[in-house]
């Protein structure tokens, strides 16, 4: 396993005399080098909570996360993450977005310029590398976003709702684009992803694991694997295994959406 | 009109000088009209009279030369201190909560109250001149700053730690550029009440500066030198404030897009 959570909780304090909120009912959760795991859940049912503990962005209340052997205590370019918010440096230019973390690690010059080099072809960042991010739309903004993250090489990718703030056309596209840069790699080179979503069909094109939580408190309620090869296009949204388990999960969702919504 | 519609380019500049000709109109009218006595207010042609006799015989050009140095010399010692400071201040919430209480008080102390101090500690040469600045810009400066610098969105910071950087990095490479334009701007800002303060030092205990020429012309009841004087000040500004605006243009242009 490259990550193992045990017993992880999060208890987020009280403000005055507001009771405390437990976030996160203890989960436990392994994940296998290579793999694709979607988290899918309702607003507010601490999946982002889940992810940003594994990115070192929040701490824990009880529990821990072992990524590759070491145990997680803070954030480290070993789990890039992309986020819903635009989060590109607006000062710095595309290819000096993608290289942020090649110069925090003081490589040479070269093999910056040669590593944000295949991150940009990758993403189809090809004529933008010059462009402040202010310059680009969404869709291209979460592409420098995930080439920047990837070309740090980390050893998992955390992505939290990055399609969130986009129009659903440009969603669709970005999550092909999001696969075939996944599945540039050969099977045993590919990263591991936690891919965290509200969107039922994005969660089950992208992963071969779908994980439900639960609404707050958070726990995975439910684990379905997508059985459905790599590489995927658009055309297996239409194909019935993937209908089944839209079924399946719009089931398993609909009773904690309700659930949030009454409170 | 309606609220918020922007105007043509045109018609900003057409309206902007409209208010100038305005202004001289209709002080042209008061004084040349004989509302009120040139004793009090000299008309726009005497003024320029004035002001011409100022360079040409009174080295007018040596007092704005000191004045402009005064105000540059103790504002630019001011930002060298206070940048760094608030830039500390607004990343280290340590280094805040030391300075900030100090810090908030001690910028209320109006400037040119401590003028009879400064005279008592440095004399009425130009040390007295630049503290007098410094004073009055070094408060301002770090509390803008702290407060630019501690806004900086909380998201590109997290964002820089997953890629790896440290603290120090956090700072030097997001804190600090993401900050760096409204610092500038600030910057400006703070340089324009400089100006005032500057004035406010010539005016007591000084040999040669706008200040002093202006007080000066009140012995002997010019007030068309005063309000020359008065108009250079303001001209200065005017072009200092441009000349910032346009470096910040130039230095930072991602933040204008």
């Amino acid at each position: 396993m490259v990550l193992t959570i045990r017993g992880l909780t999060r208890t987020f304090p009280g403000q005055g005399r507001t009771a405390p909120t437990l976030a996160l009912q203890p989960t436990d959760l392994d994940v296998a080098p290579g793999e694709f795991v979607s988290i899918l859940g309702p607003s507010g049912c601490g999946k982002s909570t889940l992810l940003r503990i594994v990115a070192g962005l929040d701490r824990p209340s009880g529990g821990t996360v072992t990524l590759g052997g070491r145990q997680v205590t803070g954030p480290g370019p070993d789990r890039g993450m992309v986020f819903q918010s635009y989060t590109l440096f607006p000062w710095l230019t595309v290819r000096q977005n993608i290289e942020f973390g090649l110069r925090e690690r003081k490589l040479p010059e070269a093999q910056i310029r040669e590593i944000s080099e295949k991150f940009i072809a990758r993403t189809g960042l090809r004529g933008f590398e010059n462009h402040w991010p202010r310059q680009l739309s969404g869709g291209m903004q979460q592409r420098t976003a995930l080439a920047r993250a990837l070309a740090n090489d980390p050893e998992i990718l955390l992505l939290d709702e990055p399609f969130g703030a986009l129009d659903h056309q440009t969603r669709e596209l970005m999550q092909e684009l999001l696969l075939e840069v996944w599945g540039a790699d050969s099977p045993e080179a590919r990263k591991t992803v936690l891919f965290v979503t509200h969107d039922i069909d994005e969660a089950i094109f992208l992963a071969n694991r779908v994980l439900v939580m639960s609404a707050r408190p958070g726990r995975v309620k439910a684990e379905v694997p997508v059985p459905l090869p790599y590489p995927r296009d658009w055309t297996v949204k239409t194909s019935p295994v993937f209908a089944e388990l839209k079924a399946r999960l719009m089931a398993e969702i609909r009773e904690e959406v309700r659930k949030a919504a009454i409170g | 009109m309606e609220p918020l519609k922007p105007v043509s380019a045109g018609a900003r500049v057409v309206l902007g000088i409209g208010f100038f000709v305005l202004f001289i109109g209709l002080w042209a009218a008061v004084t040349y009209g004989g509302v009120v006595q040139p004793l009090f207010l000299a008309s726009p042609g005497a003024a320029l009279a004035a002001g011409i006799s100022l360079f040409t015989e009174y080295n007018f050009l040596g007092d704005i030369g000191m004045t402009v140095w005064r105000v540059l010399g103790g504002f630019v010692l001011a930002a060298v201190i206070a940048v760094p400071l608030g830039l500390m201040m607004g990343a280290y919430k340590g280094v805040e909560a030391f300075f900030e209480p100090f810090i908030s008080f001690a910028r209320y102390l109006p400037a040119s109250a401590f003028i009879p101090l400064l005279i008592l500690w440095a004399g009425v040469g130009e040390a007295q001149k630049l503290s007098v600045i410094f004073l009055g810009s070094v408060f301002q400066i770090v509390i803008m700053v702290a407060v630019i610098a501690g806004a900086t969105r909380v998201d590109l910071v997290e964002a820089a730690y997953t890629l790896g950087a440290r603290s120090r990095g956090i700072l030097r490479r997001v804190i600090i550029p993401s900050a760096a334009p409204q610092v500038m701007e600030a910057l400006r800002l703070v340089l324009g009440w400089a100006w005032t303060y500057v004035i406010v030092a010539e005016l007591i205990g000084a040999q040669s500066g706008i200040g002093h020429m202006i007080m000066d012309s009140q012995r002997l009841l010019d007030t068309g030198q005063m309000i020359f004087g008065i108009v250079v000040i303001g001209i200065i500004g005017l072009v200092t404030d441009f000349l910032f605006k346009a470096l910040n243009r130039r230095l930072f242009r991602w933040a204008a897009l």
